[in-house]
């Protein structure tokens, strides 16, 4: 069965890359990857590397981005900031999924109170500003990555629930799940096994550009001075300080600010196109 | 011992605005090697009889007030839904009305009869494959091996059908329960699923209730029949006196709505009136607002169920003498 399974892939990646805007987010993603991984190769400097007799320079042939208040490469320190990019979009869209795929499903299978009570909670989340949720966390356990990662996740998920739970409404009637009670099926198994592969296409389209939604967060944080703490180049961080000299040395600012802006245009045109590649309508109306 | 006894089932569904009661009065029973006929317009409750005798019914809001479920002996009434659990699949099979959906779209179809297996067998994954195998193979399904291996939309409607039947007899079943199972296909291959279903039953020495509207197919298979309208069983019993004895008003008018080729042109006959909704049905007997023999006390009194001599249940008054004389 090789033969079909290699010959569906390949219909799927002639149809994918048909759409053009899909196949540039996924070229844009694929290379954040290879500039996050591979940062320590790529990087001409040092993240931290000052060069004080250097500093607030102009793009030039040594630092195609100029350099920062401590003379510090901006081209390094925006490949670098890629990885905390990265880092934080994946970790923390991945940990609300996880969540929110948990309760929303528990929500929409077992209806009742259970849905009543998990979709308050759900809502109630939805309504809280990740921005208040992240200075609670600073105040718990300190400023860092990891602070911004919690605070991402712990009200990310809300969407997700919703979504699967909607997908779980929707598909517990089919006939398919009947047919694998009769077969003696119990919940855990039909909703694991049968209801969550056919509710989940919609759920990785909306995670797919939750990721950008939450670099973009990230280095909200970042800029507030909640997320990365010096040395560390996240792209908030970077621009937050790069402030100070927005009229000497525009170049601390817009050069991370591109970064973040084709990152996140990279997630939202994959993620689009990522709703052809799973047949998302074709599955809802079978 | 009698594989499935049903006597006067009651079910009751909880909705927005109260509860309906779809079935008052279903008796009828199984017995080995058996195949036997629900029948009955839509909305009599064939389907909810069905579910009823899986253990369905919590899940649709459902709940039997009354009557009593055995099989084999045992009290089906009286299951936990994890001793369901090891019931259904494993004794009591359902296959559900439409083979177009009831197959899991994301898996193939072979790995959906080897779950069956797993989950009441204790057997090993390659030996499931096999007997999966030989199981598509013993139901016609030309090339097994190739099918076993291809989802759900890539097979036509024919061949999914038997992939159902086979779910619902890959783990050794003593009954198996198929709801309309023909309605969805095309009428050429019905009468191919038809036969397979009997003698897939044969066969094995199982129990098979088969619920349909189509009286041409359980006058072709079945040895008894039982006959719905609006939740009550008001005729059960062999199916040869039924259909040339038919004892109900009901039963009588529904055998002279079947067309007959020859018969000459506007002599088909319609029951008056609409098949009554759950929310509407009727006091007393639910039939009598559109019985031709119908008498003043039919509104006022429910009918019971009658043992007729040949071996005839029918729940109808016009019988009623006949209780008097037996009892």
């Amino acid at each position: 069965m090789d033969m079909t399974q290699s010959g569906r892939f390949r219909r799927r990646w002639r149809k994918f890359s048909a759409n053009r805007l899909g196949l540039i987010g996924f070229i844009i993603i694929v290379a954040l990857i290879v500039f996050a991984g591979l940062a320590n190769k790529l990087a001409p400097y040092s993240y931290k590397r000052q060069e004080l007799s250097n500093m607030n320079s102009p793009p030039s042939r040594d630092h195609f981005m100029g350099t920062d208040e401590f003379g510090r490469d901006v081209l390094s320190r925006v490949i670098h900031g890629s990885r905390i990019s990265v880092y934080v979009g994946v970790i923390s869209v991945g940990m609300s999924v996880l969540i929110g795929v948990f309760i929303g499903s528990l929500a929409g299978y077992y209806g009742g109170w259970v849905d009543r009570f998990l979709s308050t909670v759900t809502d109630l989340t939805w309504s809280l500003p990740e921005i208040l949720v992240a200075l609670l966390m600073v105040a718990v356990i300190g400023a860092g990555v990891e602070c911004v990662i919690i605070a991402i996740a712990l009200t990310y998920w809300a969407q997700y629930a919703r979504l699967i739970r909607g997908q779980i409404l929707m598909l517990k009637n089919e006939v398919y799940v009947e047919a694998t009670r009769s077969l003696g099926a119990n919940d855990f198994t039909i909703l694991f096994k049968h209801l969550f592969p056919n509710a989940i296409a919609p759920v990785v389209v909306a995670a797919t550009i939750g990721i950008g939604q939450a670099i973009v967060l990230e280095a909200t944080l970042g800029f507030l001075g909640l997320g990365a703490q010096p040395p560390l180049p996240s792209w908030g961080a970077m621009m937050s300080s790069g402030t100070a000299y927005l009229f000497i040395s525009p170049w601390v600012i817009i050069f991370p600010g591109l970064a973040m802006m084709i990152t996140v245009l990279g997630f939202n045109l994959f993620g689009d196109a990522l709703v052809d590649l799973l047949d998302i309508k074709e599955q809802a109306s079978m | 011992m009698t594989l499935l006894q049903v006597e006067s089932l009651r079910v009751r569904f909880k909705t927005e605005d109260g509860y309906v009661e779809p079935l008052d009065g279903v008796s009828f029973e199984i017995e080995k090697g058996q195949v036997v006929g629900l029948v009955g317009e839509t909305g009599s409750g064939k389907s909810v009889t069905a579910q009823a005798i899986m253990g369905l019914l919590p899940f649709v809001r459902g709940e039997v007030t009354g009557g009593r479920m055995t099989f084999m002996g045992e009290d089906l009434l009286s299951l936990t839904e994890q001793e369901w659990q090891k019931y259904r699949g494993a004794k009591l099979s359902l296959i559900s009305q439409n083979p177009m959906t009831s197959l899991d779209p994301v898996y193939r179809v072979g790995d959906q009869i080897v779950e069956g297996m797993r989950l009441h067998l204790d057997i090993t994954k390659t030996k499931a494959r096999q007997q999966a195998i030989d199981l598509m193979g013993s139901l016609q399904i030309p090339n097994p091996e190739r099918v076993y291996h291809q989802y759900p939309h890539q097979l036509s409607g024919g061949l999914k059908q038997r992939i159902v039947i086979a779910m619902g007899l890959c783990a050794g079943p003593l009954l198996l329960i198929a709801d309309e199972p023909t309605t969805a296909l095309d009428v050429t291959v019905q009468a191919q699923i038809v036969a397979l279903f009997k003698e897939a039953a044969v066969e094995r020495g199982i129990g098979l209730l088969l619920i349909t509207h189509d009286l041409g197919v359980i006058a072709q298979l079945c040895d008894k029949v039982a006959v719905m309208y609006a939740g009550t069983v008001v005729e059960f019993g062999d199916a040869m006196s039924v259909f040339n004895e038919p004892k109900h008003p009901y039963t009588e008018s529904l055998l002279h709505c079947i067309p007959k080729l020859g018969m000459q042109k506007g002599s088909l006959m319609a029951i008056p009136g609409n098949v009554p909704s759950v929310r509407t049905f009727p006091k007393g007997c639910r039939y009598h607002p559109r019985c031709r023999y119908v008498m003043p006390v039919c509104s006022l009194q429910k009918p019971a169920e009658i043992h007729l001599e040949n071996g005839i249940n029918v729940a109808c008054l016009k019988y009623s003498n006949y209780l008097r004389k037996t009892a």
